[in-house]
């Protein structure tokens, strides 16, 4: 689904490189933890998916295509195929619960009936059935990333990135979110979540990849969140055979 | 179909959310628009005037009074009989035959009638005599513009006191209304540069205040095209309700300022423009304004609502 060769990504010429020839695949239907420090180059990775940058070295491939080489006027169609969740929610604070999901629909010309009957299946299933004349000011720190969490997934993307998406929620609030991006994987959706939350990582049993100083230093299925460095070093070692073969897989 | 009420609903809170500022593009595209109209309005009227006067020139061939000469050419004093038939068979001759159309000779005493009838019984009248006036050749024209080959063929002979051009008697009228369009055209232009400025300035706290909402649009995949319509409406309407207002202000003007006053109160114009000449450039004004407007939203929208 998402398939890195060899990226690199330099923001500024002479500095030190945000990715540093990271190569990297997400098979259809995985769930991934992207951890890391802050600048170790998470957010880098999801903007180079997003095709919010375009790498300075290497290939990105996403749902099939190659993006560093797509032309301007098809990234809207790639970003159909992908949603986002980020960690300070990025509602439209004038907009209700209802409008604010739609709006992701509306913006793309999905004719009205299909949105008066999408949108609220999908707050059904991020359980905000009964939320929908609410403001987002009117709801919970939870509730508000429900919101959001619905409106990137209302348009059925094939990739769900998540920046943080915990990040500004307590322990209880955030198991929630975990559980409900958890069954939207189970549907098929691949996932992948950028967090430093290692309590989260550690019981969600996923496979984490860990990158420092924009390399990938751990590669692990149901891995855990490594802090110490001497760990990180020992994980770096597996990480790169982990990665070795992954590559020579998908080659 | 719902995309487009998207569109309109997305517009109008544009709109009010910037009010001021739309207004303020409005009335400066009203203003630069309304200079421009009037600029070619004035030039529309100095094709009629000309088209009007023009057909009508004729060449005054004025000849030597009776007392002190004033040019060499009447040193001898008064033109003589001679003199007159001379002139007269220089304008009749073959050579002339086709550019003067008529010629018509006018005594002392027809142009002191001509003056009686004018001034009436005026106090300055009874000051003038039959030997304080000219006579003088009228030479009506087949074709105006050759005027300049009739009058260097008699200026200069003795018992010509002067040739004159009757266009010039007009060329005062057309300098003021040629200074009046390069006075309009500048400040039109100057209007422009800022209406472009303003819409440009629009845009982008339209685009600022929309930040969040463009952010989401790219994200979820809508195309620029649609993320930047809206701007790109905004700026249109806006600038089309200020060549609405522009044409209504010429059409006022002409209607009432020309039409009901001018004509009544200055005889000597016969053709004046009409709101009909309104109508005419009212589309080029529209045209303008949202050629401005697309101007300023290529400009700034490249520039702030980036893919």
């Amino acid at each position: 689904m998402i398939r890195f060769a060899k990226v690199s990504k330099v923001y500024k010429r002479g500095a030190r490189p945000a990715l540093d020839r990271v190569s990297l695949g997400v098979e259809r239907g995985e769930f991934v933890f992207l951890v890391g420090a802050s600048g170790s180059g998470k957010s880098t990775f999801l903007r180079l998916v997003l095709r919010e940058e375009r790498a300075t070295s290497g290939r990105v491939h996403v749902a099939g295509r190659e993006i560093t080489t797509l032309s301007q006027w098809k990234v809207p169609g790639l970003r159909r195929q992908i949603g986002v969740v980020f960690q300070d929610f990025r509602l439209l604070q004038n907009k209700t619960v209802f409008e604010n999901v739609a709006f992701a629909q509306q913006v793309i010309g999905r004719p009205r009936h299909t949105i008066a009957r999408e949108v609220p299946e999908t707050l059904e299933l991020v359980k905000l059935a009964g939320k929908e004349k609410r403001l987002p000011h009117e709801l919970s720190g939870g509730e508000q990333q429900r919101v959001a969490i619905a409106r990137a997934i209302v348009n059925r993307p094939s990739i769900l990135l998540a920046d943080e998406p915990t990040g500004n929620l307590d322990p209880a609030t955030s198991a929630g979110i975990m559980k409900l991006l958890d069954r939207i994987n189970s549907t098929g959706t691949t996932v992948v979540m950028a967090t430093h939350d290692e309590v989260i990582v550690d019981q969600m049993r996923k496979r984490v990849v860990q990158l420092i100083d924009g390399e990938v230093v751990r590669d692990e299925s149901e891995g855990r969140y490594v802090v110490d460095s001497e760990a990180a070093a020992a994980a770096a070692l597996a990480g790169a055979r982990t990665d070795r073969t992954r590559t020579e897989r998908s080659a | 179909m719902s995309r487009f009420r998207f569109v309109l609903g997305e517009i109008g809170q544009g709109l009010r959310r910037n009010m001021s500022m739309a207004v303020s593009v409005v009335l400066v595209t009203f203003v630069s628009l309304t200079f421009v109209g009037a600029a070619s309005l004035l030039q529309m009227q100095i094709g009629k005037m000309k088209g009007e006067w023009y057909d009508r020139v004729e060449v005054s061939v004025f000849l030597c009074p009776s007392g002190t000469p004033r040019v060499e050419t009447c040193a001898g004093g008064e033109a003589t009989q001679d003199q007159i038939t001379e002139i007269q068979g220089i304008l009749e001759a073959p050579a002339m035959a086709s550019y003067v159309d008529e010629i018509f000779f006018e005594t002392k005493e027809q142009a002191y009638e001509a003056v009686r009838a004018q001034a009436g019984e005026e106090d300055w009248f009874q000051l003038l005599s039959v030997d304080q006036m000219q006579a003088s050749f009228r030479v009506k024209l087949t074709d105006p513009t050759q005027i300049d080959i009739v009058m260097d063929e008699v200026a200069g002979r003795t018992g010509v006191e002067e040739v004159l051009d009757q266009r010039e008697i007009f060329e005062p009228i057309f300098l003021v209304m040629n200074r009046a369009t390069v006075l309009s055209v500048g400040l039109a232009v100057v209007m422009t540069v800022t209406a472009v400025l303003l819409i440009t300035t629009t845009i982008r706290l339209s685009a600022m205040s929309r930040r969040r909402e463009t952010e989401i649009m790219r994200f979820v995949g809508a195309s620029n095209f649609f993320i930047q319509l809206p701007f790109m409406l905004e700026g249109a309407l806006a600038a089309l309700l200020g060549a609405v207002l522009a044409t209504g202000t010429l059409w006022f003007g002409v209607r009432y300022g020309v039409e009901d006053w001018l004509s009544s109160s200055v005889g000597f114009v016969t053709d004046y423009v009409t709101t009909a000449e309104v109508w005419l450039i009212a589309p080029v004004l529209a045209a303008i304004g949202i050629a401005i407007a697309a101007i300023s939203s290529l400009v700034s929208l490249s520039r702030y609502t980036k893919v």
